[in-house]
């Protein structure tokens, strides 16, 4: 079970972690700026704390930083919904292993503090607040290979290893 | 990053090189190179017909000379080299057609904010976006890397325009690769087209905090401006220089504003000593710094402190991009922001010109 942290629409790669901070590519440092210009408080005093983070249309629209979902990662966020994603910012969370599911309904109807159960494969999202249940849109196989794999990385490890 | 502006960003420019070395891959840095998206253009090393991956996401620039260019993350860039391959799904294609004429100064940058504006920040998302229409062929090779540039803007995965004698010229003159010159197929099926009257457009203005807050220049002139940045991979190039230097000369910055001038690459940093025009900028109390994307991205060269004012020729003006988090920037065209930078406020160009 995790709780529910809710944005708006188009919040952008630079309101996830500033690129003043990319300066460093190490995660916790990433972690403890998650956030910072959109809500200065949530990296302080929500850190580790198991939240899922629920967005509206465009979650992580603009640079191509990955930084942007490694913080979030970092500062132990365990999954994105979103009514939709830009497309840098989900193949970036799929290639670090930072579970993200696009669903209209389950990002409309949550609203931050509820309790949500979901399954990143099966795509069910479960709101035990409002005692509602989602379906995301599937996953393709490719890329639950490669969150199988821990992330593109040991994917492409296990991929040269095949060919040699 | 580069030259760095601190111990952080040093150590990972050491890494950069060490990495360069151990390979031997070439690198462009500081001295020998300039805005990626500037110079891979400049130097010939994009050419229609290719597939590009590029670890930015305004890798869509590339479109202007008849490439499908696309960015991509980090990891998915080390997969590309590691591997030669990379996962993709075709896109559906979406249509932009500008029709009209190009009124005087009228750049590449209004039309592709107006774009913006019209069909929303999200408006293109995972689509192809192919420009077109009679008013392109009026767009210099620089206005069209500018309008290429900003599609990421609109959510696209590519921006392209279909290569013409234009493109051909431009790309003869700086490579001997074979070119692949594609056009789309006259029965061609979109999932949208968008058609935009250029005829009679205002200069346009992007106002804070997105770049799909569009308003004619008349709707946003006025407001108070403390810094003008003209550079970055959407408009540091020779056409951008020009401009701004025909509004400058003889004209002099607003006492208290920041006129901060990047050419983007050391091409064009030459070509603008050589035209005279860094002798004007200094003249007119601008800054002039070597290529770097700096202010862009509130990295150094001009970060905004708390309740600054920027208008910029850049790309994105989401909260918090160019320094403090109460900061805002304005996005126009070169001409604009010349314009703006002699009186203060936000100001239309047409009069200087």
């Amino acid at each position: 079970m995790v709780i529910v942290y809710k944005v708006g629409d188009n919040v952008d790669t630079d309101l996830i972690v500033p690129a003043r901070y990319l300066n460093t590519i190490d995660p916790a440092e990433l972690g403890r700026h998650c956030f910072e210009d959109l809500d200065p408080e949530f990296a302080k005093s929500r850190r580790g704390e198991g939240l899922i983070v629920v967005a509206g249309r465009n979650f992580g629209c603009g640079s191509s930083r990955e930084h942007a979902p490694i913080s979030l990662k970092a500062a132990g966020v365990r999954c994105v919904i979103a009514k939709s994603f830009a497309r840098i910012f989900f193949r970036n969370a799929v290639n670090i292993g930072l579970p993200v599911m696009e669903c209209e309904g389950a990002a409309e109807a949550a609203e931050s503090g509820d309790e949500v159960q979901f399954d990143l494969f099966s795509g069910t999202i479960t709101n035990a607040k409002r005692g509602e249940r989602y379906s995301a849109k599937p996953l393709p196989k490719s890329m639950q290979e490669i969150y199988s794999s821990g992330g593109l990385m040991n994917y492409v490890k296990r991929r040269l290893a095949q060919r040699s | 990053m580069v030259p760095a502006k601190d111990i952080d960003a040093a150590n990972l420019c050491v890494k950069m090189r060490d990495f360069a070395k151990r390979h031997g891959v070439p690198l462009y840095e500081g001295g020998w190179g300039g805005i990626e998206h500037a110079l891979l253009p400049e130097e010939g090393l994009v050419a229609p017909g290719m597939f590009v991956v590029g670890a930015d996401s305004h890798t869509c620039t590339y479109g202007a000379v008849g490439c499908f260019a696309t960015g991509v993350g980090s990891t998915d860039f080390a997969a590309a080299l590691a591997l030669g391959e990379l996962w993709f799904r075709v896109p559906g294609s979406m249509r932009l057609i500008f029709n009209g004429k190009m009124g005087d100064g009228l750049m590449g940058k209004d039309l592709i904010l107006n774009a913006i504006g019209e069909i929303g920040v999200d408006g293109a998302t995972y689509r192809a976006l192919e420009f077109g229409g009679g008013a392109m062929g009026d767009v210099s090779m620089d206005g069209r890397l500018t309008i290429c540039n900003m599609a990421i803007e609109a959510g696209a995965k590519n921006g392209i325009i279909a290569p013409d004698a234009k493109t051909v010229d431009y790309v003869r003159a700086r490579s001997g690769r074979a070119l692949g010159l594609y056009a789309s197929d006259p029965d061609a099926q979109y999932v949208e087209t968008v058609e935009i009257d250029v005829t009679g457009m205002e200069p346009q203005v992007a106002l804070p905090h997105s770049p799909g807050n569009v308003k004619p220049v008349s709707e946003a002139a006025g407001a108070e401006v403390d810094q003008v940045v003209i550079g970055s991979c959407t408009n540091g190039r020779m056409e951008d220089m020009r401009i701004a230097a025909r509004i400058l000369k003889g004209r002099s910055v607003r006492t208290g504003l920041r006129c901060i001038i990047i050419p983007a690459t050391q091409g064009i940093y030459l070509q603008a000593l050589g035209e005279g025009l860094i002798e004007t900028f200094v003249k007119a109390k601008a800054v002039v710094s070597t290529p770097t994307c700096g202010p862009c991205l509130g990295m150094h060269m001009g970060v905004l402190g708390e309740g600054e004012v920027a208008l910029s020729t850049t790309n994105r003006n989401f909260i918090g991009r160019m320094g403090h988090r109460s900061s805002k920037v304005y996005l126009a065209s070169p001409a604009t922001a010349a314009a703006t930078a002699v009186e203060g406020r936000v100001a239309d160009p047409r009069r200087y010109l």
